[in-house]
Formats: C-alpha cells, sequence, structure tokens
C-alpha cells in the first residue's frame, strides 16, 4: 500500500520535471461555448473587428478553451489602457465567482477576408507571452464563414521567430545566421471541440428534423464574383506593398555598396598619405575617421514587413484556391442539374 | 362595491414570444457543470432586445450566484449589477429581459426572484432548464408573469408559459455534428461541407424522384398539394437555352481556371523566392 502511495509522488513529481521540459503544444481544445461565444461576439460586429479574451486549461501538449469574454470595442485608443485593464479584471474576478476557469490564454479577433497578419498582432502575442508561456490567437473571419464553412484558426508564434523578433533581429544578417523565412512566423495550431455530455444530449434533442440547414445553403450558392474580387483586389494590394519592400531593401543595399566604394577611395587615399608621411618621418593619421559620413552605419530597414506580406499573400492565395475548387465543383453541379433538367 | 376589494385576475396571457439562440443554452448548461457542491440549480440573468411587436429575443446571459434555503432565498444583486455592467460596456444594445433557472418548472421560491427581475425589466421572462433531464425530451419553457393583485395589495404572481422558439442559425452554420460530439478532433474543412451538402442534395432528389415514380406508376395516390410545391421548386431553375448555358458555363470555368492559375502562379513564385532567398542571400 506505502508503496503505491509513494509511486504516484514520484510520478507527479517526474510529471512536474517534464513540465519543466515543456512539452509542444499540438491541439487547441475548445469548448462548443466558448466557439458559440466567439462567433456571437464576431458576428455581431462585423464587418468590425473585435477582439476577445480565451480562458481554459494549459494540459500538457493541449491548451483547453473551456470559456471566453469580449473586449468591448472603445472608440478612442487614449482611453484604452487603464480602462480595459479594470474591465479585464472585474470580468475575471466575477467569472471566477461562478466557477469559470479564469486562466488567460490567448485571445481571439476576427478578420476581414484573412487579413490577419500585421504586426500588430505579434506586438500582442509578445505581450501575453510575457505573462503567460503558452498563448494562443484564435481567428475567426465571419465573411468566410457565411460560405458555410466553419472559418477558425489557431495561431501561435513559432519560438525561433519570436527570439529574433525580441532581439531586433530581424535584418539581413539575423536572418542568414537564425535561417528565418516567411513561413517561420506563425504556426498554425489544430483545433478541436469539446462539448460537456449534457451540451451533446441537449444539441442532440434540440436539433431539428429538417434534412437541410442554412450551411447547405450558404455552400450552394452560386455567386463567387464577389468575393473572389475582394481577394484578387486584397491579392494586387499586397503585391504592390511587397513591391515597395523590395525597393526599400534594394535601396539599401545600393546605398551600403556606395558606401563601402567611398570608404574603399577613402582609405586608399589615406593610405597613400600616411605612406608619404612615413617616408618624411611623421607619425601616420589613423585610418578611421568617425567624422567621415562614409563611416556612418546606414540604418538597414526590417524584413518583417516584407515576410508579413508574403504571409499574406500567401493565405490569399490559399483562400482562392480552396474557394476556387469548391465553386468549380458547384458549376458541374449546377451542369448536372441542367442536363437532367 | 367599491374597486378596493375586487380581486384583479391577469387578464390573459401577454402574446409575447421568446427567441432563444443556442449560446445562451450552452451558458446556462455551462454554468450547471459548474456549479458549487451542494447547489441545487444555478440561476442567472438573460440579456436581449426587445422588438417592438413584443418578440424577445435572448441572446446573452450569466449566470448569479445565489443562496436558497426552505423558505428564503438570496440573490446576490451586486454581482449581477456588475456584470451587466461589463456585458453593457460591450454590447450596450442588449438589455436585461429576464432570468433563466435549472430545473422541471417553476418552484415556490421563484417568484421572488421573479420579483426582484421584474423591476429590472419590463415583462421579464423567466427561462426554465430542465438541465437534470427529468424527462426524456429535454424541457425548455418561457414564462412571463402577471400579478394577482386585491386591489392595491399584491397577493402572489401567476406565471404564463410564452411561445419558445429556437434561433439556430449561429449552430447550424457550425454544424451540429461539431456541437453535438463530446469531442470532434477536427473541423471540417471545404470541401467536405460541400461534399455532405451535394450528397444530402442528391439525397433530396432521387427521394423526391422515387415519390414522382412511385405516384406515376400508380402505386400512391397523387397529393395536388406537394404536386404544386415540386413544380414550383422545377420551376425555379431557370430556363435557359442550351447554347447561352453552355456559353455561361465555359466562361464561368475559364475565369474560374484563370483565378485559380493566377493563383498557384504566385504561389510557386513565392516559393521559389523563398527558396532564392535562403540559398543565397543577397549581397
Amino acid at each position: 500500500m506505502a508503496e503505491s502511495s509513494a509511486a504516484p509522488a514520484r510520478t507527479w513529481a517526474q510529471a512536474a520535471q517534464t513540465k519543466e521540459e515543456e512539452v509542444p503544444l499540438r491541439t487547441v481544445q475548445i469548448d462548443g461555448l466558448a466557439l458559440l461565444k466567439i462567433i456571437k461576439h464576431c458576428k455581431e460586429f462585423a464587418p468590425n473587428l473585435v477582439t476577445g479574451q480565451l480562458l481554459g486549461l494549459d494540459i500538457g501538449s493541449v491548451l483547453e478553451v473551456t470559456n471566453c469574454f469580449p473586449f468591448p470595442t472603445r472608440s478612442e485608443e487614449e482611453e484604452d489602457g487603464e480602462d480595459s485593464a479594470t474591465y479585464q479584471l472585474e470580468m475575471m474576478r466575477s467569472l471566477r465567482e461562478v466557477n469559470v476557469d479564469n486562466n488567460t490564454v490567448g485571445w481571439y479577433q476576427s478578420t476581414y477576408m484573412g487579413a490577419y497578419q500585421s504586426v500588430e498582432l505579434i506586438d500582442t502575442f509578445l505581450q501575453y507571452q510575457e505573462n503567460i508561456k503558452r498563448c494562443v490567437c484564435i481567428i475567426y473571419d465571419p465573411q468566410r464563414s457565411s460560405q458555410g464553412v466553419l472559418a477558425l484558426k489557431a495561431l501561435k508564434l513559432k519560438e525561433p521567430f519570436m527570439e529574433a523578433y525580441k532581439n531586433d533581429a530581424l535584418t539581413g544578417e539575423g536572418l542568414r545566421q537564425s535561417g528565418i523565412s516567411w513561413p517561420d512566423i506563425f504556426e498554425e495550431i489544430k483545433v478541436s471541440v469539446h462539448n460537456s455530455a449534457l451540451v451533446g444530449a441537449m444539441v442532440t434533442d434540440i436539433q431539428p428534423e429538417a434534412p437541410v440547414t442554412h450551411a447547405d445553403f450558404d455552400r450552394l450558392s452560386l455567386s463567387s464574383a464577389p468575393f473572389l474580387e475582394k481577394n484578387l483586389e486584397f491579392l494586387i494590394q499586397c503585391m504592390d506593398d511587397l513591391g515597395q519592400e523590395q525597393q526599400k531593401q534594394q535601396y539599401y543595399y545600393r546605398a551600403v555598396t556606395r558606401q563601402e566604394a567611398q570608404k574603399g577611395a577613402w582609405l586608399l587615399k589615406r593610405r597613400a598619405e600616411n605612406a608619404a608621411r612615413k617616408a618624411a618621418g611623421e607619425e601616420p593619421l589613423p585610418e578611421e575617421d568617425s567624422a567621415n559620413p562614409a563611416f556612418k552605419p546606414i540604418p538597414e530597414p526590417s524584413r518583417l514587413d516584407g515576410f508579413l506580406i508574403t504571409n499574406q499573400i500567401s493565405n490569399y492565395c490559399g483562400q482562392v484556391n480552396g474557394f476556387g475548387g469548391q465553386s468549380l465543383s458547384k458549376m458541374y453541379v449546377m451542369d448536372a442539374v441542367h442536363e437532367e433538367h | 362595491m367599491g374597486d378596493l376589494s375586487v380581486l384583479h385576475l391577469p387578464s390573459g396571457p401577454t402574446a409575447a414570444v421568446a427567441k432563444l439562440h443556442p449560446v445562451v443554452l450552452f451558458n446556462i448548461s455551462d454554468a450547471y457543470i459548474r456549479r458549487n457542491e451542494g447547489q441545487e440549480r444555478v440561476i442567472g440573468t438573460l440579456l436581449g432586445t426587445v422588438s417592438s411587436d413584443g418578440t424577445v429575443e435572448i441572446k446573452n446571459s450569466y449566470a448569479v450566484p445565489h443562496k436558497e434555503t426552505s423558505d428564503e432565498v438570496a440573490v446576490d444583486i451586486d454581482f449581477h449589477q456588475r456584470m451587466f455592467d461589463l456585458h453593457h460596456q460591450v454590447n450596450p444594445k442588449e438589455a436585461i429581459v429576464g432570468w433563466y433557472s435549472t430545473g422541471a418548472g417553476v418552484s415556490v421560491s421563484d417568484a421572488l426572484i421573479q420579483d426582484f427581475y421584474s423591476r429590472e425589466a419590463n415583462n421579464a421572462i423567466l427561462l426554465t432548464v430542465d438541465t437534470a433531464f427529468t424527462t426524456e425530451k429535454l424541457k425548455l419553457k418561457a414564462f412571463v408573469s402577471t400579478p394577482v393583485q386585491l386591489g392595491d395589495r399584491q397577493l402572489a404572481a401567476q406565471f404564463h408559459e410564452i411561445q419558445l422558439d429556437l434561433r439556430l442559425v449561429e449552430a447550424e452554420r457550425v454544424g451540429f455534428e461539431v456541437l453535438k460530439e463530446t469531442q470532434t478532433d477536427r473541423l471540417p474543412n471545404e470541401i467536405e461541407g460541400l461534399e455532405a451538402t451535394v450528397e444530402r442534395l442528391r439525397g433530396m432528389v432521387d427521394t423526391v424522384a422515387q415519390y414522382v415514380n412511385k405516384v406515376v406508376d400508380g402505386k400512391i395516390p397523387a397529393d395536388n398539394t406537394i404536386g404544386r410545391y415540386l413544380a414550383d421548386t422545377v420551376a425555379v431553375v431557370p430556363r435557359i437555352n442550351p447554347e447561352s448555358f453552355d456559353s455561361l458555363f465555359n466562361d464561368s470555368v475559364q475565369d474560374m481556371l484563370l483565378v485559380l492559375y493566377l493563383a498557384n502562379l504566385t504561389r510557386t513564385q513565392l516559393a521559389l523566392a523563398e527558396k532564392l532567398n535562403t540559398a543565397s542571400a543577397p549581397v
């Protein structure tokens, strides 16, 4: 008996130890309640973008999201800080009183057409990460969801990128060392849905008998143009932005090359001068001159924007691809319907 | 006989309809699961909107702690007020419309709580959810109360059941499959969803075709109403002559393919750029 009670104690200690080693986060398990709450909040305020906090538990490789609460949308940025902090604290305290898990595990936000890759998102991630080791961001797209898909994604930042971002190492040199490229910024985490048995029973009971649901109608809608147009429009915009970013980089490299050339010429001149002074028995002049503009380092533009835009482009392409495939299938279905007709 | 001594009985139920969003049900069952030990039931506030024709849409809810003994009930009014303020900051359009309680129906102490909520909201609704499943069906009921008065004195409150509709659009969008199972490992993706829908569509067409065949064969008597519905449905499919349909169809397919081609080209370009960038970084 004594042995059996000692064994779990050891495993507890072991468990605590292994926790230190950190299991990679594999799944985000979201409760039906949190899911519906996110959808409700995001949809009610669409096309305005909203955010909210996710509450839950961090268990090994699974992050459970059991509840959430919305943040109020504030018109002015100024009053943000204090008010929203008190709001958060109040809400969490109140939720604890009714036994809701009041452990923050991340936040959710709505997006329009999947345009969520931004510097703000990364900054928010870092802010959260300061307090919570593991946090996720759940992104919900009400626009795409109205086509009959559950457009929900869980994201987190990849470790190496976060380090590089914190150390401001998103320059050519730093990136070459760490080998980070644009797909290494965000990591999508698998989402699974969990419901309590009670909820399961309830939904089974209230589920109507109707053979068709709204989602079916949404999915069969043949109008594809607006969505595609918007997507392509954004895609083109992104392309322009990317072109600008590239120009910035090019400009930088050209400036650096020019500076190097100047520096070389100056050094050559100085050396010749020094050689002449040496011959005349004088002290040589230093081979560096901080006052000379040729020695002033040119600030290197960050690659972050370019990376984010590339991510965004890839995202739009993926969306167009998925949607296009679906539309083609739909068109063939329509063709078949017509033929039978 | 003066008016004073006349017993005022409520004159018929008020013609209100309550529409319930599924998120409220989820919230209630979550609160019920997380109730304190030894607590019989949970109660909470319902938020929503009231339209001009008296239809109440129950859109949101939060649990409110309360204590209950055999002859006394205490609701944490502070908590209720605080929580409402917080919710109000997020969505000012949602007002208090009533309260909920788990259990099979109205109990004695409910009159007191109803009294409190009647002061908070006009025509407060009481929603009861039978989370214990005392019968085989889930019992969901909505009530409004009207006071029974003797002159100026209030004697009791009379609860009337009102019609309760479920608004399941959001739940349908998510999919009942996902909300019903205790564990779904993967969210269905676009193509799977479409496949299921097309499959269902085919099933329905089959059912209709079978029915029509049976009627034509004289196996079942024809029903004019169904026939008319079917004729209407078929008529909805627009009549386009084959040539213009073909050109319409081909144009759309070509458009789509072009866009897909463009998207894939861009993707390839990105992949290429990535490889080049890391393989030989500039300068």
